[in-house]
């Protein structure tokens, strides 16, 4: 057993977590109230490669390890996660499906510029008759000659604003059920494609997320990714490959809210002395602290099975349950240990506690990550 | 136009320093390129992409001082040399001997280094080093152009502004406000790891250890006292004059 990361990596994080610390965390109370990640940010992160971590190094990205975008993810968790969510969602469900899926001539055309974030990915399941039952899909995709004629909404489809490639997933034969499904690469600028209304959310500010519409969107043959039929498969694949990243984006925002909780504990003085010196602030801390330990090791466990090329189809549901719901767990523990400091806006932790509030919900619910583990026990009890 | 720039592998200005028998502690102590230093790299590899030709970085330093160099590689800097034989290590003299050594083994148009280290705020290395070549140097630049052989360099003179005009060879010297550094992005790194990077022994720099023996002695390290709370004035306003003129001759010896 090796618990070390790879030198390389090591040396990644590092930069990546000088980059937060310096660049992204001192803008991120005017991210949060300008609702808006500035240009500048954006251009700077793109010229450190941020955007290319998915990408193989033919195309000009970086092509990461699992453990590798895992390690990097980790550092973008501890800073505004509207801005990790953009970095998120392009190198996750964003740019994965055109990494593993696609052929060699959608691969020249698309990565080099994904790579350096010249085009933003997005990724376009959702329909608001297809949450987690994402087979109930509406959205046609009608062959007419050399190309499909696709028509339907998509919602909540992160990215949207920015980005110019999209993951889109369509009916192409209503038959057959999940089996008539196939994907699609869409660019922005295709006949028929328009965005919708840009939802307003809880929290999550910086990152947009929005409607689409197809209305008889003309999308050229060579644009399926993978086979007519495989989108459903495809689909799920992306999501799960997505599944430790977004753990580790939660483990770094786990460990920053551990870190200021601790020191503040030991500042905060009530009744003559720092909270920190209450049994039960010590308890919280303690609680925090083994779930994040936990987290981390499971994070990195999965993202080495996964680079080993393991199956983890359980163990990935599992750690995007567990790092979803510790960060919950989490936030509510520092708001509570902050006291009033950590329910004003002037202070960064309520902003956390809202954002954790999202990812017990996207790219799969809570409960949906339990019927993925239990059908798996159930396959491996059943054999 | 080949650039040879000096660096030293620093704390990081935000670590805390703890003296442990008379020694800095340095575990768990993060490491950094020292911040002038990054600037004499950032410069040399803007002039680099501008006229073309190569930069190499060279450190005397212990072996974790590979990792600045690792990072002035990921930065874009083409080439390393580590003088980690711990021979090779004294004081400003024996560190301007060694560099020297290094230097002239290879051919050069413009060294660049920082101003000072942060760690011994000496300033001493750089200069030293010119002495020993026998070039000239303009410290403590803000402001660096090169048009063929001539240099026009403006420094920082104590708040004012000096321009000096030069020619290569030369050595300058880096202060704040020369450049903003950038950060070596992800690719850079796993191309530094690709890059040539030397290791130079006492042996490989013909150097015997009486030609480079420190000219100094460290006798005690110890940290300023700690601050202690202020002492405000009151009273009569040509009392409070006298006091504050005796304190400052008397305590801390402020005038003397
Ligand atoms: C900010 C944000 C960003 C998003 N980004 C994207 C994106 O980029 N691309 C994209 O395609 N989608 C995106 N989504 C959509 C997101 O993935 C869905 O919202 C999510 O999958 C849940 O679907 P739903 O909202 O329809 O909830 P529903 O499916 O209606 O679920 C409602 C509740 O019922 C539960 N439930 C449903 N079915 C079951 C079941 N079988 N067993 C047990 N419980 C069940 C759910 O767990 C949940 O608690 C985003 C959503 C948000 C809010």
């Amino acid at each position: 057993m090796n618990f070390e990361l790879p030198e390389e990596v090591l040396q990644m994080k590092d930069i990546v977590r000088d980059f937060v610390e310096n660049e992204v965390e001192p803008l991120a109370m005017q991210i949060e109230e300008e609702n808006c990640v500035p240009d500048a940010l954006l251009e700077r992160s793109k010229a450190l490669g941020l955007f290319g971590l998915s990408i193989p190094e033919e195309y000009g990205g970086m092509g990461l390890s699992m453990l590798g975008k895992c390690a990097i993810y980790e550092e973008l968790g501890k800073t505004i996660n509207g801005y990790t969510t953009i970095l998120g969602a392009h190198n996750g469900i964003g740019s994965v499906g055109i990494v593993e899926l696609s052929n060699e001539e959608q691969r020249r055309r698309y990565l080099p510029k994904m790579a350096t974030g010249e085009w933003i990915g997005a990724f376009a399941l959702t329909e608001p008759q297809a949450g987690s039952n994402a087979a109930a899909l509406r959205t046609t995709a009608v062959k007419k000659g050399d190309r499909y004629i696709l028509n339907g909404q998509k919602i909540y489809i992160t990215n949207a604003p920015i980005a110019h490639v999209f993951t889109v997933m369509a009916v192409t034969d209503p038959a057959k059920g999940p089996k008539g499904i196939t994907s699609f690469i869409v660019e922005r600028n295709f006949k028929g494609f328009q965005m919708g209304k840009v939802e307003k959310k809880m929290g999550l500010h910086g990152s947009h997320t929005a409607q689409l519409y197809f209305e008889d969107m003309e999308v050229p043959e060579e644009n399926v990714l993978g086979q007519e039929g495989q989108g459903y498969v495809n689909a799920l694949k992306i999501l799960a490959n997505g599944r430790a990243g977004l753990a580790a984006r939660c483990l770094g925002s786990c460990q920053y809210l551990l870190d200021r909780s601790v020191r503040y504990a030991l500042e905060r003085e009530q009744f003559g002395k720092p909270i920190f010196e209450q049994q039960i602030i010590q308890h919280y801390l303690s609680e925090m602290a083994v779930e994040i330990e936990t987290l981390r090791w499971l994070t990195y466990r999965v993202a080495w099975m996964t680079d080993q090329g393991m199956n983890v189809v359980k163990e990935a549901a599992m750690l995007k349950l567990y790092g979803s719901e510790v960060y919950n767990r989490i936030a509510d523990k520092a708001v509570q240990i902050h006291g009033g400091v950590g329910y004003i806006a002037e202070y960064p932790i309520e902003r956390f506690y809202r954002d954790a509030r999202i990812t017990r919900i996207y790219e799969g619910t809570s409960e949906i990550q339990k019927n993925i583990i239990a059908a798996q026990l159930k396959k491996e009890y059943t054999r | 136009m080949n650039i040879l720039v000096c660096l030293k592998q620093t704390f990081d200005t935000e670590e805390r320093i703890v003296i442990e028998n008379g020694k800095i502690k340095e575990d768990g102590v993060k490491f950094v390129i020292n911040p002038y230093d990054e600037y004499a790299v950032e410069e040399a590899i803007r002039l680099r992409d501008d006229l073309g030709g190569q930069v190499t970085v060279i450190t005397v330093g212990p072996e974790r001082a590979e990792e600045a160099l690792r990072t002035a590689l990921a930065m874009g800097a083409d080439e390393a040399i580590l003088a980690d034989d711990p021979a090779l290590f004294g004081d400003e003299y024996t560190a301007a001997k060694v560099l020297a050594a290094i230097v002239k083994q290879r051919e050069f148009d413009l060294i660049i280094a920082g101003n000072q280290a942060v760690d011994d705020g000496s300033g001493q290395v750089a200069v030293r080093l010119a002495e020993e070549l026998g070039i000239p140097h303009v410290s403590t630049l803000t402001k660096l152009e090169v048009n063929g052989n001539q240099v026009v360099a403006h420094r920082d003179a104590e708040g004012d502004e000096e321009i000096v005009e030069a020619s290569l060879p030369l050595l300058v010297t880096a202060q704040q406000g020369l450049n903003e550094p950038r950060y070596p992005s992800l690719i850079g790194i796993r191309k530094a790891n690709k890059k040539p990077l030397t290791k130079v022994t006492l042996a490989d720099l013909g150097l015997s250890l009486e030609d480079i023996e420190a000219r100094t002695e460290i006798t005690e390290t110890f940290l300023p006292a700690p601050k202690t709370a202020g002492q405000i004035l009151s009273g009569d306003l040509a009392d409070q004059v006298k006091e504050l003129v005796s304190a400052l001759k008397t305590k801390d010896k402020v005038v003397g």
